[in-house]
């Protein structure tokens, strides 16, 4: 297996610190990257910015420790446990510890980015380095205080002690503490020491959302602040016409109507004024090529599956000759829909462009990619935008593109004032950049009762599976495997949705090895675990998964499960998957209610490395099965004429609680570097569920949603 | 534009707005109160949802104008130091991943089991299902209100 390269660090190049002027110490620092040489944390807390440095950690003098950590939080809970594994380094008790939002200019930083599951990956190493520097220099000052060695002294939940009995608090010593040098050298803990890492820690916002205070970017607001809603073409290769407002401008409190581009924004003195006022507008709309569909869609798509345009991703051995050479060619088609995000907070931003700065305040998970395309659609320095972010009402990939913090910006100039730009559920469906509809067909040729061959194709709209996904399982399992992708492009925008790409492939992998034991007449996990036999000691770096670590997950699956030993009525689906750095095996349980499938249960067994947080942990795997589930069985977004048609709560069907399973974690423990969460246990639950839907009524599901398929009998794909 | 007077929380309100404002947008707009969310428009997340004499109601389809003479009840008047049972439970379980839709559903649970103290498993499901979760933290939810209800009784 690969081991991914990690930033290496010199502590004295990230790490800088300052005596703050009202008491207390500042220790900037970078998460991913060095920051430049010749920067200092200010020495008055509300000069805090994040030019410099990315983050600050704060020790007052009365011992609390504040950090201020700016990477955006879309309900993943790097909030929480990001600040834990300083807090655990540093040796602070985690009630002393209080965690603040930073806000953010755009300079130098790296990763500000929520997405790819990367967040805790990435900031393990340098989130400890950065409490362990910060504790040895607390302990430095103490030992000189006392006269005696660094390394004679202990700490404690914010205490430093000596053999002799004298004790020092964190901030009776922060003042000698932030005059120090950086040390280069320290000792991190050993893990079997940890005492925050691998504790329950609780949302640190919780107070705040049970009780309704401000947090989301929708609850955002600024005096003289005008609301704004965008009427935007219904379908995706519309163009504006004409666009009378005479209606709109006549309703009182509408403030101004504003046209850019294709799209017109009302602004009003609130949210329903602007609503109403976008409705009153009458616009007509012209296209200049044939409007898109999903019944054309799967032509061409189905075309292209059937054509010789591919760009091939990985090819080992010889599949030509291995299918020429089989006794049997098994080939199955998959096919998915388009599926929108449907944050529960719809997309919205503020801003307000001046001549001297551009201020975006708002929920996105690419802070500063935004800022820079802010700034060159304005014609302005980059150093003039500002970006603060709020709290996300959710993310799965939209809030990866600012478009919406670009409309707010384009509005706010024009009509030269503060602007907050509300999508309502309508505009936020309707204007979308969704999960493309995909096509794969897989075929294996099987020689003598054993696996020779395995070609994967994928037919998609817009773009295809990027470079690392063809290494997943079973790349290395087979001799003869090959990844060929071709795709078409649309006007409609898709981009990427929570695990991009995964979420759909590993429904249709691990549906076809499923098909595949059946067919072989062996046992499903026998098949997969015997694959994973030909990796283990592979020197192909390129492969991305640990055959260990994946086996090991679906033996667990197996034992906690009671896989092979349901209750009668209760049938089983089985699957797993690498993706985001973690390995995941899930079983799911349906059973027959008036003869309709119903998930009851998944176990999901997640090798993550260390568990940071594992309440938090727990729920996100809770989350993401669910959202596998609930997005295999309903999701179902559908194009005519180019519109999206469903654009509501009303046809467009989100899981509820009511249909929902019971999700019952393991962890696997071994002490690896911890991975992320908030993706890879979504891909396997769709292939658990089809699998168990397969075993209650013999129906072979090769199409999502499944509600759609799933009580008919289906015909081979 | 017509004034209305509002009791919300136990406390008196006038506002001015168009009588076709829904309740939702009184609240966030006009009295700052943006604890009750906006999901939809259409009454089918729940993310709005209030209290309207007592009974779990979605405020993004309440005119302003129709609810005059009511008690109105938000996140905000549940308590004054997030001392009721269900705000308790919710930070026991640790419920919340993004947040956004907690609001509307711990208003459903709180008239629910106003109405019934001592539900089942089923009960819960149902009463639950008029609120959508995206990031589908439902099981703590449905523990949530498992726990409230113990501590209530």
């Amino acid at each position: 297996m690969k081991n991914t390269i990690l930033p290496s660090f010199s502590r004295r190049s990230f790490i800088k610190t300052s005596a703050l002027a009202g008491g207390g110490m500042l220790i900037g620092f970078n998460l991913f990257q060095a920051c430049k040489p010749e920067a200092t944390p200010p020495v008055d807390i509300s000069q805090l910015n994040f030019n410099d440095f990315n983050a600050f950690i704060k020790i007052a003098d009365n011992g609390m420790v504040t950090i201020f950590s700016p990477n955006p939080e879309i309900g993943q809970g790097v909030k929480t446990s990001m600040p834990m594994i300083i807090a655990e380094e540093l040796d602070v008790s985690w009630d002393d510890v209080h965690v603040v939002q930073g806000a953010l200019d755009t300079k130098n930083f790296t990763r500000q980015v929520a997405g790819g599951s990367q967040s805790i990956r990435f900031g393990w190493e340098s989130l400890r380095q950065t409490g362990a520097t910060a504790r040895q220099m607390l302990v430095n000052a103490a030992a000189a205080k006392w006269g005696v060695e660094a390394s004679s002294c202990k700490t404690e939940n914010g205490v430093i002690t000596n053999g002799n009995g004298d004790k020092l608090g964190y901030g009776e010593v922060v003042k000698e503490a932030a005059a120090l040098e950086v040390p280069e050298n320290v000792t991190l803990k050993d893990p079997k020491d940890f005492k925050i890492i691998g504790t329950d820690a609780g949302n640190v916002d919780i107070d705040k959302i049970i009780t309704g205070k401000p947090l989301f970017g929708l609850d955002y607001k600024e005096e003289g602040m005008a609301h704004a809603v965008v009427l935007r073409p219904p379908a995706f290769g519309n163009k504006l016409e004409v666009c009378d407002d005479t209606a709109a401008k006549a309703i009182a409190g509408v403030q101004d109507v504003i046209k850019f581009g294709d799209k017109i924004a009302v602004l009003a003195k609130d949210t329903w004024t602007a609503m109403k006022g976008k409705k009153a507008l009458e616009a007509t709309w012209t296209a200049d090529s044939k409007l898109e569909s999903t019944e054309a869609h799967d032509k061409i798509l189905t075309g292209l599956l059937n054509g010789k345009k591919f760009k091939t991703m990985r090819a080992d051995g010889d599949v030509k000759k291995a299918f020429a050479a089989a006794d049997q060619v098994i080939e199955r088609i998959y096919e998915s829909p388009f599926l929108p995000h449907n944050c529960m907070e719809p997309m919205n931003f503020f801003a307000d462009v001046t001549p001297e700065k551009v201020r975006l305040v708002g929920p996105i998970q690419t802070p500063a990619g935004t800022a820079r395309r802010v700034a060159e659609l304005l014609e302005r320095e980059v150093e003039d935008v500002s970006v603060e972010m709020t709290r996300m009402g959710g993310g799965f990939g939209r809030r990866l593109y600012g478009d919406f913090a670009l409309e707010a910006a384009e509005i706010s100039k024009l009509a030269k004032r503060p602007v907050k730009v509300i999508y309502s559920r309508e505009d936020d469906m309707g204007a979308g950049i969704y999960r493309p509809s995909i096509k794969y067909k897989i075929s294996a040729s099987v020689k003598d009762g054993k696996i020779t061959g395995y070609h994967l194709k994928e037919a998609s709209v817009n773009s295809n599976m990027y470079g690392l996904i063809p290494n997943f399982f079973p790349a290395g399992a087979i001799e003869n495997y090959q990844v060929d992708v071709a795709s078409y492009d649309s006007k409609i925008t898709t981009g990427a949705w929570r695990a991009p790409y995964t979420n759909f492939l590993s429904f249709a992998e691990q549906s076809f090895f499923d098909e595949l034991a059946e067919i072989l007449e062996v046992d499903r996990i026998k098949l997969r675990l015997d694959l994973l036999q030909k990796v283990k000691g592979t020197t192909d770096e390129r492969i991305q998964y640990s055959p260990e670590r994946l086996e090991k997950v679906i033996k667990v699956a197996v034992e906690k499960s009671g896989w092979g030993n349901a209750k009668e009525g209760v049938y089983q689906g089985f699957s797993a998957y690498y993706c985001h750095n973690t390995h995941v095996a899930e079983v799911a349980e349906v059973e027959l209610e008036n003869d309709v499938p119903v998930v009851k249960k998944v176990t999901c067994v997640v090798d993550c490395g260390i568990v940071v947080n594992p309440l938090g942990a727990k729920n996100q795997i809770e989350g993401g099965v669910i959202d596998g589930v609930g997005h295999a069985m309903y999701g179902d977004l559908s194009f005519k004429d180019g519109e999206p048609q469903s654009k509501n709560f009303d046809k467009y069907r989100l899981i509820r609680i009511n249909e929902t399973p019971v999700v019952e974690t393991h962890f696997i423990e071994n002490g690896l570097s911890p991975t992320g969460l908030g993706e890879p246990t979504l891909p396997p639950a769709g292939a658990a569920v089809a699998n168990a839907i397969k075993a209650a009524k013999g129906i072979r599901l090769y199409k999502q949603p499944f509600i759609k398929h799933m009580t008919a009998k289906a015909p081979l794909g | 534009m017509p004034v209305y007077n509002l009791k919300i929380n136990g406390q008196s309100h006038t506002v001015e707005a168009d009588q076709d404002t829904p309740l939702l947008w009184v609240l966030r707009d006009h009295l700052d109160m943006v604890g009750t969310k906006y999901g939809c428009g259409i009454g089918q997340c729940g993310a709005c949802t209030v209290h309207i004499d007592g009974s779990a109601t979605r405020s993004c389809l309440l005119q302003v104008s129709m609810v005059e003479n009511a008690e109105i009840t938000t996140i905000e008047g549940i308590s004054e130091d997030i001392s009721h049972p269900v705000q308790q439970a919710w930070k026991e379980v640790d419920v919340p991943q993004c947040g956004y839709c907690q609001a509307g559903q711990i208003m459903s649970a709180t008239a629910f089991l106003n109405q019934n103290p001592n539900p089942n498993k089923s009960e819960i499901r149902d009463a639950m299902s008029g609120n959508i979760c995206r990031c589908a933290s439902y099981n703590r939810i449905e523990k949530a209100v498992e726990l409230a209800a113990s501590k209530m009784s």
